[in-house]
Order: C-alpha cells, then structure tokens, then sequence
C-alpha cells in the first residue's frame, strides 16, 4: 500500500481543484455576485435607503448580503460534489477526511472572500459612502471564516437529505446566529467610527466562535460523511 | 410491552408534586408587592426554561454518546430530549409574554434574551425537519446527533446573552442589570417555591422522557414488524 498522502497536500490539492473548477466554469462565483447584488439593490427599493437611516443599516445589509450569497455558494459547491458521484471519489482516496473537510472549508472561504471583495467597493460607489477600511475586511475575514466552517459541514449534511437545497438555509442560519450578531456589531460599530478597544468583546466572540466551530466541524466531519 | 412498575409510580409521583407545586404558587408563595398577582408566573416560567435548557443538554451529550458508541438507544434519549426541550421552551416563551404584557407592556420586544430563546427554538424545530428530510434511519440518527451537539453550541449564548448584552430582561438569580425592568428580591418563600417549581419540573422532565423513550422503542418494533410482514 502507497503511503498516505500528507495532511496538508491532500487538503491543497481539494483547494486547487475547487479554484480551477471555478477558474474555468465561473459559475459559483458569478452566481453568488449577481445574488448579492440583487439583494442589494431588493434592499434599496424594500428599504428605501436614504443617506440619514443608511449609516446604520449598512452593517446589517452587508451581513445578509454575504450571509445569503454564501449560502448560495455553499450549496453549490457541496451539490456539485454529490450530483455525479464525486463525493465518493473523493472520500474513496486515501486521504484524512478531515483534509477534504479543511479543502473544501476553504476554497468556500475564498469564494465568499471574493464576493466581498468586490461587494464593498460596488455598495461604496453606489451610496457614495467609502466603508472600506482594514478593520472591517478583519470582521469580515473572521466572520466568514466561522460561517463557512460550520456551513459546509451542514451542506454536505444537506446534499443527503431529501429535501437538500431548502434545507441548508434552515440548517444554517440560527446555528450561526453567535457568529452574526458579533460580526454585524463588530461591523456597526467600525462604520460609526468607534475605537478597536470599544469593539474587544464582538471580536472576542467572533474569535471564540471561529474556534469552536471549526474545531466541532472537524471532529464531527467523519460521521457526516461515513457510509 | 408491558408498562414498567417504576414507570407508574412516577407518574403518580409527578402528578401529586406538580399540584403540589402549583399550589404552592398560588397559596405558598406571597404576593409580589409591585407587579402583583402575574409576578407568580415567573416560578413556572423559570422552572419551564431550566428543563427546556437541560434539555437539550441531554440531546447534546446523547449526540456524541451516539457518536461514540452507535447504539440506538442515545438516538432514542437525543430525540426524547429535543422534543421535549422544544415545547418547555415554548412554554417559557408564552409565559414570559404574558409576565410581559403588563410589566413591559408589550407581549414581545426585540431583546436579545428573548430573540436567542426564540432563535434557540428554531434550530431544535431544523432539528426535526432534518431528521424528517433522511430516510435512512442510521443516517438520521448519525445527523441528528451531530446538528445536536452544534445546536448547542448556540445555546449558552443564550444564557450569557444576558450578560454581554444590556437587556430588559430580569436576572433574578445572581446580579442585576440597572437597565432591567420588572427585577424584584426574592423573599425566602417565593425561592422556596422556586427551587420547588424547578425540582417538580425536572421531574417531569425525567417522566416524559421515560415515556417518550419508550414509544420510540415500540415505533421501532412496529416498523421492524413492518418489514418483517413485507418480505
């Protein structure tokens, strides 16, 4: 028998092909960004934004946009896998599974990191508002961060279940409620200007849910996945 | 199967003391100087969340018992727990609402104790609709263990919320926020019927388990006897 495949070569190599996949399709990453425009341009017309309530409702527009189009890209990227028995193949290799778990977490991490990328300029452009800053790509590099790890374990739940692509959003969204909740304080209170030291304990939260999540998704990933 | 002895005698036992308590609520305990007649909600209230909480504690350690040593029956207990969890919960939601109405003056109000309770709720009713979307029921049970352990991960949010966050909600246990409304001292009666009301539920939390274990045993017999008459 061949020896294993390290850890890390094994998850890099689950990274690359969903990166080269996306590369040549675009289909993820071009559905999730016309979503998330949507969605914002819905809130425009549902919430009728004007400069003065804006401030304060941009934090929480942000977070739905991305919480939405990600779960978007996660469902896709978990079915994908399913549809033509990829899945299998890929849990056939003599790999750690947690490995694939860890490829997969962040190749969606990267994903929803692109969708931001490019959603913070377009929403800065569009209500001539410059929200960019350091600070936020830090809330929202954590907060995505804990979003996918507990998302694509719950997708690759999903893909199993009968009723698969309602179920994931039901799944998700009031287990990542912790992670929400502190990433759109953190966010808030970096749009209103507030020192770091006054935003420590939405940071530390988000931290602590980062950590818990990832750590719980990857001691339960085998069970997800075992036949 | 016979319904075991020890099973009858708690329920007698559960119904005597839960009357018990009940009328320790209403003759036990005095009357609450500021809110009046609806504060005797409260000894229900708390004791309703306790085993809503504990609950789905149970589901959670059931989950990874499950994990561990895939035997049937840490399925059974997870589901038990979580149904169960589901309606206490539901009962300290309502009876918070009606505390609510005249202290507050609303039934609801976006704090964040109540919006985590509520929120808390909604994973553990994804819970059921997970299980019901499996048809494989190894599977189910596999999957209904782990979205236990991760639901309850968003549970002590819930209970520490109330720290974190400033709230309206009450903390009549251990410190209170200035920014509460409807915070009163406990005389010695009222948290004597408090503990009481909380032990009574845990009780009764014990009996419906019992009983929803068990007719999650014979649900498993019927649909064996099932198979066995299609083949």
């Amino acid at each position: 028998m061949q020896p294993k495949t390290s850890f890390f070569k094994a998850m890099f190599a689950v990274v690359w092909k969903d990166l080269i996949a996306e590369l040549r399709g675009k289909e993820l990453i071009s559905a999730m960004l016309v979503f998330a425009l949507l969605v914002i341009f819905i809130f425009n017309f549902a919430l009728e934004l004007d400069p003065k309530t804006r401030s304060a409702l941009t934090a929480g527009i942000l977070w739905v946009t991305i919480i939405f189009a990600g779960n978007l890209g996660l469902n896709r990227s978990m079915s994908v896998e399913k549809d033509r028995g990829c899945l299998d193949g890929l849990l056939l290799a003599p790999v750690d599974r947690t490995a694939i778990y860890f490829g997969k977490s962040i190749a969606n991490w990267i994903f929803m990191l692109i969708v931001a990328m490019i959603v913070l300029p377009i929403y800065s452009i569009l209500y001539n508002t410059n929200i960019i800053s350091p600070a936020l790509f830090l809330v929202i590099l954590l907060g995505s961060e804990g979003y996918v790890a507990i998302g694509t374990l719950l997708a690759s739940m999903a893909v199993q279940a009968r009723t698969r692509d309602i179920l994931l959003p039901i799944l998700l969204f009031p287990v990542i409620l912790p992670v929400l909740i502190a990433a759109v304080k953190a966010s808030a209170g970096i749009l209103s200007g507030f020192p770091f030291s006054d935003l420590q304990t939405w940071f530390n939260l988000l931290i602590v849910y980062d950590i818990i999540f990832t750590s719980v998704a990857f001691m339960v990933f085998d069970s997800v996945v075992e036949e | 199967m016979k319904k075991p002895t020890a099973l009858k005698i708690l329920d007698i036992v559960t119904l005597i003391t839960l009357l018990g308590a009940t009328a320790m609520v209403f003759f036990y305990a005095p009357i609450e100087r500021v809110m009046g007649a609806v504060q005797k909600v409260f000894y229900f209230h708390v004791a309703a969340g306790w085993v809503g909480m504990l609950s789905f504690l149970f589901a959670a350690i059931a989950g990874v018992l499950y994990l561990v040593k895939k035997t049937k029956i840490w399925d059974l207990v997870g589901v038990a727990a979580v149904e169960i969890g589901i309606i206490f919960i539901f009962i300290n939601i309502v009876t918070g609402s009606i505390w609510a109405r005249p202290i507050w003056n609303t039934w609801w109000t976006w704090d964040p104790r109540l919006t985590t309770a509520t929120i808390m709720e909604l994973v553990y009713i994804a819970y059921l609709m997970l299980r019901q979307g499996i048809d494989d029921p190894e599977r189910r049970s596999r999957f209904g263990a782990v979205y236990a352990i991760i639901g309850f991960l968003s549970v002590p949010l819930t209970f520490f919320s109330i720290r974190i966050f400033r709230t309206i909600h009450p903390v009549v246990i251990a410190g209170s926020d200035p920014s509460a409304v409807g915070t009163f001292d406990m005389t010695a009666t009222m948290f004597q019927t408090m503990m009481v009301s909380i032990v009574v539920f845990s009780i009764l939390f014990v009996d419906l388990v019992w009983h929803r274990i068990r007719l999650g045993k014979l649900a498993n017999q019927v649909e064996e006897l099932k198979f066995n008459i299609q083949d």
